[in-house]
C-alpha cells in the first residue's frame, strides 16, 4: 500500500492537517484500515544485518515493527538503536519506552534522538520488573511511570520544552502510543487507567497478549460506553503459542499474561501443537477483527516470528492490501486476494 | 506495617473523614506556623508526619501526598512506585508482580477509593515525582499553599 505522495523511503511524510507524526502508521489508522504491527525482538549483537533479517520476515504484512525495550527485563539492543537502523531504510516503527531503565533525562534525550532519526511513533510502558530478567541485580529506576511518561512526551511535542520548562528548537513529531493489559486485576479499573492514558495524551493503544476474546469483549464494551475508540486507536495484541508446556511457562513465568485453562487444553490435546497454536491465534485475530473498536492488531511471535506472515495472510485481516516494504514494487496493492 | 497500611485502606473513608477536619484545622493554623518560621519548624514537624503517616500506611515521605487520590494506599509502596494506576504485572490474584506475597498496592489503591466519598480523584492524571521535595513535610506545605491560595488578594471567596 502506497500513499499518494510516498516520500522516498527513509524520508518523513507530510504531516496531515489533523495528524501529528510524518508516519505511515499514523496514515494507515487514520484511513480507517485495519493496522497490523508485529513485535521485533532486538538482538544480542552490534550487527545491523541482524537486526534487518528480523526486520524483512514481516515485509509485505505489517504496517509498523515495534523496538522493544528490554522486554521481559531482558538485556538486548536498545529501541533507539533498532529504530534508527529500521528508519533509515523507510520502516514505520514503534519505539517502546520503558520507565524500568531511565530517568527523565535519559528519556527525553532518547524522545529527541529517535525523532531526529526519524522514529514517528513512541509506545510508552511501565516495563517488567527487573526480578523477572537476565539481571535481577540491577537498580530499577522508574522515575517516571507510565502516565507520566506520556504527559512528558505530549509536553514536549506540543508545548515544546523539557519538563524543566527549558525550550526545544524544534520539537519531536510523534505519534504517541500506550499499552494496556485489559486481562489482569483489577479489572474494573483497567478501562479507567485507559481513559487516564489517552487523557495524558496516548493516541494509540497496543494491548497486553489476547487469549481470553470474552474478556477482550468486555473492555472494550466498556471501552465503547466511555467512547474511547474514537478517541485513540486500539490495537490488540496477540501472538502464537509454541505448546501447552510454553503457555504454561509464559503464565508463570512472563508478568501480566493471563491464558485461560481451555487454551492450555486445547494445545495438550493437540497432536501438533505448534501448528494448533498457530491456528489459535490466527482464529483469535478474526475475532478481534469482529469486535467494534479494534483499530488493529499487535501480533507478538516471540521466537515465531517467521510466521507472523502466514497468520496475518490466513486470518485476511488485510483484505488484499499489501504494506509498504522497502523494494515494494509500484501496483502490487490490489496482488493479493482478500481472505 | 502491612497490617496496619491494609486496615487504613479497609477504612479510607474513616481516614479521609479525619484527614478532612485535620487539614483544615491544620491551614487554619497558618498564622502560628509563620510566626514560628516554616524552616524552623520543618524537620520537627517531617518527623511527627513520619512517625503517623509511616505508621498508618507504610508512608514513604515522598513530600507530596497522594494519598487522597489513590485510596488511603500510599503508592510509594508499589516497587515501581507508580503514581498512576496498576501496571500490567498484577498476578491473577490481584497480588504484586515483584512481591508475589504483597496485595497489589493498586487493587488496594482501587478498593479503597470505591469506599471513600471523593474517590474519583483516581481518575485524575499525577503529575511525575518531584524527587527534590522528598523527607519533606507534606503537611506544612499544603498549609501554606492553601492558607494563601485562600486568602490571594483579589480573589473572591465562594
Amino acid at each position: 500500500m502506497r500513499f499518494d505522495d510516498e516520500p522516498a523511503p527513509g524520508d518523513p511524510f507530510r504531516i496531515l492537517p489533523g495528524h501529528y507524526s510524518p508516519g505511515r502508521f499514523e496514515r494507515v489508522l487514520r484511513a480507517g484500515k485495519f493496522a497490523v504491527s508485529a513485535e521485533l525482538s532486538p538482538p544480542d549483537s552490534s550487527d545491523p544485518e541482524e537486526v534487518y533479517a528480523r526486520a524483512r520476515v514481516f515485509d509485505g504484512y505489517v504496517d509498523a515493527i515495534n523496538a522493544t525495550d528490554g522486554s521481559g527485563a531482558n538485556c538486548h539492543m536498545s529501541s533507539v538503536g533498532v529504530c534508527s537502523l529500521l528508519t533509515r531504510k523507510g520502516y514505520s516503527t514503534v519505539m517502546q519506552i520503558s520507565c524500568r531503565d531511565r530517568n527523565r533525562l535519559a528519556i527525553q534525550g532518547d524522545v529527541l534522538g529517535a525523532s531526529a532519526m526519524g522514529v514517528a511513533n513512541v509506545m510508552c510502558l511501565t516495563g517488567d520488573g527487573v526480578q523477572a530478567g537476565d539481571h535481577p541485580m540491577a537498580k530499577p529506576v522508574f522515575d517516571l511511570d507510565a502516565v507520566s511518561l506520556i504527559s512528558t512526551v505530549k509536553m514536549m511535542r506540543d508545548e515544546g520544552h523539557f519538563q524543566s520548562g527549558r525550550r526545544l528548537t524544534t520539537p519531536p513529531r510523534l505519534f504517541i502510543g500506550a499499552a494496556d493489559n485489559p486481562f489482569v486485576p483489577p479489572l474494573e479499573y483497567r478501562v479507567e487507567r485507559l481513559k487516564k492514558k489517552i487523557a495524558a495524551g496516548a493516541q494509540f493503544i497496543q494491548t497486553q497478549y489476547c487469549f481470553d476474546v470474552p474478556r477482550l469483549k468486555e473492555y472494550m464494551t466498556r471501552v465503547r460506553d466511555l467512547g474511547l475508540h474514537e478517541e485513540a486507536f486500539i490495537v490488540v495484541g496477540t501472538g502464537p503459542l509454541a505448546s501447552a508446556n510454553a503457555a504454561r511457562w509464559i503464565r508463570d513465568n512472563v508478568p501480566g499474561v493471563h491464558i485461560p485453562d481451555a487454551v492450555i487444553n486445547r494445545l495438550q490435546g493437540a497432536s501438533k501443537p505448534r501448528l494448533e497454536g498457530r491456528k489459535l491465534c490466527m482464529e483469535i485475530i478474526q475475532e478481534v477483527r469482529q469486535v467494534e473498536g479494534v483499530a488493529g492488531v499487535h501480533v507478538m511471535a516471540y521466537r515465531q516470528e517467521e510466521s507472523v506472515a502466514e497468520l496475518v495472510d490466513a486470518s485476511g485481516v488485510l483484505e488484499g492490501r499489501v504494506p509498504w516494504y522497502p523494494g515494494v514494487k509500484e501496483n502490487t496493492s490490489v496482488k493479493r486476494a482478500a481472505g | 506495617m502491612y497490617l496496619v497500611r491494609r486496615w487504613s485502606v479497609k477504612n479510607a473513608r474513616l481516614l479521609e473523614s479525619v484527614y478532612d477536619v485535620f487539614e483544615r484545622f491544620f491551614v487554619a493554623m497558618h498564622p502560628v506556623w509563620n510566626a514560628v518560621g516554616y524552616a524552623r519548624l520543618e524537620r520537627p514537624m517531617a518527623a511527627v508526619e513520619k512517625l503517623i503517616k509511616g505508621f498508618l500506611f507504610d508512608c514513604q515521605m515522598c513530600g507530596q501526598c497522594a494519598l487522597s487520590s489513590t485510596g488511603m494506599s500510599c503508592p510509594m509502596n508499589c516497587p515501581k512506585q507508580l503514581r498512576n494506576g496498576p501496571c500490567g504485572g498484577v498476578r491473577a490474584n490481584g497480588n504484586c508482580e515483584v512481591k508475589p506475597e504483597m496485595r497489589c498496592v493498586w487493587v488496594e489503591a482501587w478498593e479503597g477509593s470505591r469506599r471513600m466519598r471523593h474517590g474519583d480523584a483516581i481518575h485524575s492524571v499525577q503529575v511525575a515525582v518531584d524527587f527534590s521535595l522528598a523527607g519533606r513535610s507534606y503537611w506544612l506545605t499544603t498549609a501554606r499553599e492553601k492558607y494563601e491560595q485562600r486568602h490571594a488578594p483579589g480573589e473572591t471567596r465562594a
